[in-house]
């Protein structure tokens, strides 16, 4: 296919809201920020305006470490008639952050032989626009602080 | 253990006091082939509740209940129907989750005299008018819409998110690239002896394996089919169902349990609901899972079978996709599991058609697909809102 013939349509964003703001303006920035509740401390995804936890609305963004491990993950071969139609078979990963909320996502950088179940990831950015990245996430080689390997606790 | 530390039941309030006596089909092949968009749902759950009601030998009158699903509005089709003024009347969604949540509610109406007999009613046309489960919405989105979080990376399908579950159970369990081929090819099997099923030709194993992935790990026949159709059962107290035309089929139990959240998945592939809604379901109706004679499982998706037979307590957990295979869920076999072909093979009928199904067996009407002695059946769906019923001769 050459450039020219290329689907131009582009992949769905979310709408920019004042519930997920936060999370959009740190995409700018390369946080992986998600809501956070100042009485109780939960952190959840996806955005809401009340804790899940306790319902308090005294809630803001925390920026979390990005890093995660993969539960799952599959490769999607379907055509829908859209933008990803032109990537199949593409790869799906279901990522549990360190954190706790866990995200449907995509992986970069890494062969397709060398996905594991459980293995460590930390989040990088696609842009999409000039207000919004996604985040996708890419096997995480680095030792945590404690030297503990992720993943064994 | 319970859900939120709520108490497993209290007491055993419904135990055969409701029966399901009538049921109602549209034809699922015929419509299947003849594409028409301006067919409606409110048509043809009409259709199916027509023939429910003359399977009973009730007459409209006779319902002072109704509960529809997936057709839009229970208003129009209530005034359609002729019966304005009822006793119990809502919406169900149109989720496949739903049979068995308006079974449950059909069946507690009934048990506690709220109504004396309810239809439930589905009618689902999304075949002709175009019906996706996958690629970008049309709805403009809200604030509280959570479904873009995944659909900017490609993720739409609830077969996306089976096969999720799915993949990660083969790493746990260590279950082979063909461990749903048995659960697979049986639907088939099941469907080529129904008359009425979508499709009616079995499919070989290396058809299986060979057909293209959709959601890889899963492939084209772990997908139910999209298809129009209507389907009616009736639910009446027992002592009115003893004077009707056919056995009733007891409501030993029913239950549900839900786990819920912006994804379709969940990390436990349904295992605490399923087991929550076991401990209560099998209590009340007092039966063990080896007295089923079979089961009519929920399947939208292939591995929800293996997830329903081991959440509901036929074969130990991680060992479902050993289970299925050598025949053992087919017809003759130790556990026949969905005689009419199921989704993949009869009619996607979200549930319901499974539920007369059951109620087939139960009353030996089933035909060439019958189960000996069928005294004994469950339905049960393995969802977000997770149910199970028995019925009993």
């Amino acid at each position: 296919m050459t450039v020219a013939e290329a689907p131009t349509r582009p992949k769905p964003i979310p709408p920019i809201f004042k519930v997920n703001q936060g999370f959009w303006e740190g995409s700018k920035v390369g946080e992986l920020r998600l809501d956070h509740c100042i009485d109780c401390e939960h952190i959840w995804f996806p955005p809401s305006s009340s804790c899940p936890n306790c319902l308090s609305t005294n809630i803001d963004w925390k920026a979390v470490s990005g890093r995660g491990k993969v539960w799952s993950w599959i490769w999607m071969h379907q055509r829908y008639g859209w933008a990803f139609d032109s990537e199949v078979p593409y790869l799906l990963v279901q990522v549990n952050l360190e954190e706790g909320p866990s995200f449907v996502s995509t992986l970069v950088g890494v062969q397709k032989a060398d996905i594991r179940f459980d293995m460590p990831v930390k989040v990088t950015w696609q842009e999409r626009n000039e207000n919004q990245s996604v985040p996708v996430f890419t096997p995480d080689d680095t030792e945590r602080p404690s030297g503990a390997p992720f993943g064994e606790e | 253990m319970s859900i939120n530390g709520a108490p497993l039941h209290g007491p055993t309030a419904i135990r055969d006091k409701a029966a399901i006596v009538g049921i109602g089909n549209t034809n699922f092949g015929a419509v299947y082939r003849d594409l028409d968009p301006e067919r409606s749902a409110f048509d043809l759950g009409m259709e199916a509740l027509r023939n429910a009601l003359d399977d009973a030998g009730l007459k409209k009158s006779d319902l002072d209940g109704l509960i529809v699903v997936r057709i839009p509005g229970y208003t129009r089709f209530a005034e359609m129907l002729g019966m304005p003024q009822l006793r119990l009347v809502n919406v169900l969604e149109g989720g496949g989750r739903m049979a068995g949540v308006a079974l449950q509610y059909a069946t507690m109406a009934v048990a506690t005299g709220q109504a004396e007999t309810v239809a439930v009613v589905y009618g689902n046309n999304g075949r002709s008018v175009g019906a996706r489960y996958g690629g970008e919405g049309s709805r403009t989105p809200s604030p509280d819409d959570t479904a873009p979080y995944e659909t900017m990376y490609g993720f739409t399908s609830p077969g996306a998110a089976a096969a999720m579950m799915w993949h990660r159970y083969q790493y746990e369990y260590n279950a082979p690239d063909d461990g749903l081929a048995a659960v697979a090819i049986n639907n088939r099997k099941n469907g080529a002896l129904n008359s009425n099923a979508v499709f009616q030709k079995p499919i070989s194993y290396d058809e299986y394996v060979n057909a293209r992935f959709i959601a890889e790990p899963l492939r084209l026949f772990d997908y139910c089919i999209i298809n129009d159709g209507g389907v009616s059962f009736i639910v009446t107290t027992a002592e009115k169902a003893k004077t009707l035309k056919h056995p009733p089929a007891y409501i030993g139990a029913t239950y549900a349990a839900s786990n819920l959240n912006h994804n379709y998945h969940v990390q436990d592939l349904w295992w605490e609901a399923c087991q929550d809604v076991s401990r209560r379901v099998y209590k009340e109706a007092d039966v063990t899972p080896s007295e089923i004679k079979c089961a009519e499982i929920y399947d939208n998706f292939t591995p929800t079978i293996v997830f329903a037979l081991e959440g509901f307590g036929f074969c130990e957990r991680g060992k479902g996709h050993e289970w299925v295979r050598g025949g053992r869920i087919e017809l003759g076999g130790q556990l026949p599991v969905n005689t009419c072909g199921g989704h993949t093979s009869e009619s996607y009928m979200q549930g319901h058609a499974l539920i007369c199904e059951a109620v087939r067996q139960i009353r030996g009407e089933a035909g060439a697909r019958q189960v000996p002695n069928a005294d004994v059946v469950q339905y049960n769906c393995a969802s977000p809102i997770t149910t199970a019923t028995i019925l009993h001769r």
